[in-house]
């Protein structure tokens, strides 16, 4: 099971290699490289991931909690990884602009989903408050 | 599936490189240019099913809907 981590670094050492050597030849390729190795390397921690989202789903059930609140944190979670994906990317690519646009739309979308939760903890204070 | 696809590129790579060294030399530009515009289509093409289904596999593990 845990032997899995030595394929892990491996492939991301041959891809590394392989993305220096296409890079003097064709610098529009290494991109891809870039790109596929991401892929393959999430398919391969996807199964725990999908078993840790699993257990924290069930511990939510368990201790009775708002299902909103769980999805919320989850939600932020899978766009924080998406926009760091497309932001190395582009800047591996040399584009730091397009990353750093890509960077805040991603916060900005992430503020918009919590600011619900920060306006129900606000109402909460200013009932306890007299 | 899962490591092929590295190398495939990596093979595409080499291999347009090589074409377009050759062809270069030959003192054909304008049909170099046009095999590194393939390579980079048919590339992008693979490369785009996967980020389809990347995305997707995050949008449901992750519950974005």
């Amino acid at each position: 099971m845990s032997i899995e981590v030595l394929q892990l670094v491996g492939i991301g050492l041959i891809a590394a290699v392989i993305a220096v050597v296409l890079r003097q030849q064709k610098s529009e390729l290494g991109i891809y490289i870039s790109i596929a190795t991401g892929f393959v390397i999430f398919m391969m921690i996807m199964g725990r991931l999908v078993s840790v989202v699993g257990i924290l789903n069930n511990l939510a059930r368990q201790a009775n909690m708002d299902s909103m609140h769980l999805s919320v944190v989850l939600k932020v979670i899978g766009i924080a990884y998406i926009t760091e994906y497309g932001s190395q990317i582009c800047k591996d690519a040399g584009e730091s602009a397009i990353a750093s646009k890509i960077e805040l739309g991603g916060k900005l979308i992430i503020l918009s989903l919590t600011v619900p939760i920060l306006a129900a903890l606000l109402e909460i204070i200013l009932q306890i408050l007299p | 599936m899962s490591v092929d696809i590295i190398f495939k590129i990596a093979a595409i790579g080499i291999l347009i490189s090589v074409v377009n060294h050759v062809l270069n030399k030959a003192g054909r530009e304008e049909i170099s240019m046009m095999v590194t515009l393939a390579g980079i289509v048919v590339v992008l093409l693979m490369v785009i099913d996967m980020i389809s289904n990347l995305f997707s596999n995050i949008k449901s593990i992750f519950q974005l809907y």
